[in-house]
């Protein structure tokens, strides 16, 4: 059984939803960036999303792009993210990771390099958000051969047609980007989200994941009453930004400020209950 | 070993062989699927073709003369050289065909508002244009360094009331414009069509640009032999993101007489760190929806692009280009910064003529070859855009003051 699938079926017998958390790899540099990955799962992430700096985050609003670009600046590339990664597993065997990002630092990598580099280091699953259905074999193929899962996207503008071509090839969990739009704006009402998630669940068995949008506890709680996870990003990668000082480097509080906030929200995940006949 | 045709793609994903395809947010796919859709339902309805013929002739002013440029030619002393004049088309450059043809699809498609990203702002001034003309809201996203080169057209597209979005994000121009475009595109998917300047993008926008371009080569075909009874030898355009090269350049890719080159901005010297030549020296990636070549260092990041002329200024080029490239069919070649000022001061003195620093980069190889070709060679030389907008950066770079 893979991480992930062992991560929601725990959580499933606890009757409660996944947390997952989002955070750039290497922002604001690579030390801090590991110190704050590493307390991610005792401050209440179920699952982790990591990010893969880009230049060019077309599908993220402006906290992530700062993000991303605070981790270039750092010195950050794919070496050292999958260098994170290999460096949390080494302390943590449970906690799947899902790293996220755009295929051409991917591509550029070498697609077989990086799955074979990232299955050794303990990545479970891939999401490159520009690689849709119809593009995504070269790297699926191969990267599922490698034991990682590549993680499909639906999106309010899915219809049931379209969401056949999604779930065909995937694994791991269904991400539902709960808005059209990018990252860290506009959020969902939780009617809209339930709508979406059983429309997904009557096409898969696979959980259903729901990000974009989510900034508090209370809003992770409703998503994860009506959703298997709920994903928070931009607000824990703006509590990131707030702890830095003029020049960009981190403060002293910063890393356990993150922590913090994430456990907030975490208990928002926790203490929520799962509707009945949901998830 | 040749093919039988270079004119029959993309195939139906969009590929030209390994490069094009779909490469956007799961957000924007159905979208991406409509206008293809849209595009391939107006192509067979004679009714589009017949309003975009009516705009071609009487709002744009086609066709655009081809001219022969008999004191330049003289002035080199060698091949004989012609230029197709899109410079005189309404709004000063080519982008307007591709502007009119996507506004036209924008109506069909019953949107209501358009966006465009633009470089030296000639794109953006076309978007804006054909939104007023037909009614629709406007907004066109800019590299803040770009508003500054580019003033006259930031303050003629607000005239023409469109709003500039200026974009700090990146390197502030080309390619962060066109980030902030997509970003809009997908928070707006239910009333905005996105109108790309260039034979770049998702599948369908290098074919569908491509097509609207293609009205280049085609008038150029029929002058050329209504001019000199016979094809010419070559064929010269500048290239950035490739719309106004694969414009002139499609119609005559079966014409295995006919040369082709394509002139990349070699900014400081392709050898630097400061140049926009994505076929010289970059390699495959993935960006803005397409895989094609892009400057990129070795871990895949982008790599700002540097180039005299806004409109040349993006680190990446159409995917068809690649193809045509690693078919050996068209030519990439380069002209530095220093290159197409002179060529455009020349062409200012010889001819009369402001070209764009864009189409000064074409004109640069044709200053480089044309004096050993013999006076029998025949060259067209596609003069993209007029340089008015380009006065101010042109003279900073000569030094004077305006």
């Amino acid at each position: 059984m893979s991480r992930l699938e062992a991560t929601f079926a725990a959580l499933k017998a606890e009757g409660r939803s996944a947390f997952v958390t989002f955070i750039t790899a290497g922002d604001p540099d690579h030390a801090s960036s590991l110190e704050i990955l590493k307390g991610l799962p005792d401050a209440g992430a179920d699952i982790i999303e990591l990010g893969m700096p880009f230049t060019d985050p077309a599908a993220d609003g402006p906290a992530i792009d700062l993000a991303a670009h605070r981790a270039l600046h750092a010195g950050a590339n794919m070496k050292q993210t999958l260098s994170m990664v290999r460096d949390f597993r080494a302390g943590n065997a449970g906690t799947p990771i899902v790293l996220m990002g755009y295929f051409n630092p991917v591509y550029a990598y070498g697609i077989d390099r990086f799955v074979t580099d990232a299955a050794d280091a303990g990545v479970d699953g891939l999401i490159i958000v520009d690689l849709p259905p119809e593009e995504d074999e070269e790297l699926r193929l191969p990267a599922n051969k490698a034991g990682i899962d590549v993680i499909r996207l639906a999106t309010p503008t899915s219809d049931d047609a379209r969401l056949t071509t999604i779930l065909d090839g995937a694994s791991g969990f269904v991400y539902y980007v709960a808005v059209a739009g990018v990252t860290g704006g506009k959020s969902a009402t939780t009617e809209d989200i339930k709508a979406a998630v059983d429309r997904i669940k009557a096409q898969t068995d696979l959980p259903v994941a729901v990000g974009f949008g989510i900034r508090t506890p209370e809003q992770a709680g409703s998503v994860a009453s009506v959703a298997d996870a709920a994903v928070v990003g931009s607000a824990i990668v703006q509590t990131i930004a707030s702890g830095l000082d003029e020049s960009g480097k981190a403060t002293a509080g910063m890393v356990k400020d993150v922590l913090d906030f994430t456990r907030h929200l975490a208990e928002g995940v926790r203490t929520a209950k799962q509707e009945k006949g949901c998830c | 070993m040749a093919l039988n045709s270079y004119r029959t793609g993309p195939d139906e994903k969009g590929h030209f062989g390994k490069y094009g395809g779909r490469y956007v947010s799961e957000t924007l796919m159905p979208l991406v699927h409509d206008v293809e859709r849209a595009y391939r339902e107006a192509l067979a309805d004679p009714d589009f073709q017949k309003e975009l013929d009516y705009l071609n002739r009487v709002y744009i002013g086609r066709p655009s003369p081809l001219y022969y440029a008999e004191r330049l030619t003289e002035h080199l002393g060698g091949a004989k050289i012609y230029f197709k004049r899109e410079e005189l088309n309404h709004t000063g450059a080519h982008k307007i065909n591709h502007a009119i043809g996507q506004v036209l699809l924008a109506k069909r498609m019953g949107k209501t508002r358009v966006i465009a990203e633009t470089g030296a702002g000639q794109h953006g001034v076309a978007t804006a244009t054909v939104a007023a003309r037909f009614g629709l809201k406007c907004t066109v996203f800019m590299g803040a360094v770009d508003i500054e080169r580019q003033k006259p057209n930031v303050f003629r597209m607000k005239l023409l009331g469109a709003e500039v979005q200026p974009v700090t994000s990146g390197s502030a121009t080309l390619k962060d414009a066109m980030n902030d475009a997509l970003r809009d595109w997908v928070t707006n998917v239910h009333d905005t069509f996105y109108i790309i300047g260039t034979v770049a993008g998702p599948h369908p926008y290098p074919m569908m640009v491509r097509d609207f371009q293609s009205i280049i080569g085609r008038e150029t075909r029929e002058q050329i032999m209504e001019a000199e009874g016979r094809l010419p030898d070559s064929l010269v355009a500048c290239v950035g993101g490739g719309s106004n090269a694969m414009g002139l350049f499609h119609p005559f890719l079966d014409d295995a007489d006919v040369a082709m080159y394509a002139v990349e901005a070699a900014g400081h010297g392709v050898d630097t760190d400061k140049h926009a030549a994505s076929i010289t020296g970059g390699r495959a990636g993935v960006l803005h929806g397409n895989r094609t070549y892009l400057l990129q260092d070795e871990d895949g990041q982008i790599i700002e692009a540097h180039s005299i002329s806004a409109g040349l200024d993006y680190p990446g080029i159409g995917p068809e280009h690649v193809w045509l490239h690693e078919q050996g069919r068209v030519n990439y070649v380069s002209a530095t910064d220093d290159e197409a000022l002179e060529a455009f001061q020349l062409c200012c003195r010889t001819e009369g003529i402001i070209p764009a620093l864009e189409s000064s980069h074409g004109l640069a190889h044709i200053i480089r070859t044309a004096p050993s070709l013999p006076k029998d060679h025949i060259v067209v030389l596609n003069l993209s855009g007029r340089g008015d907008k380009d006065i101010f950066t042109v003279a900073a770079a000569l030094g004077q003051e305006i």
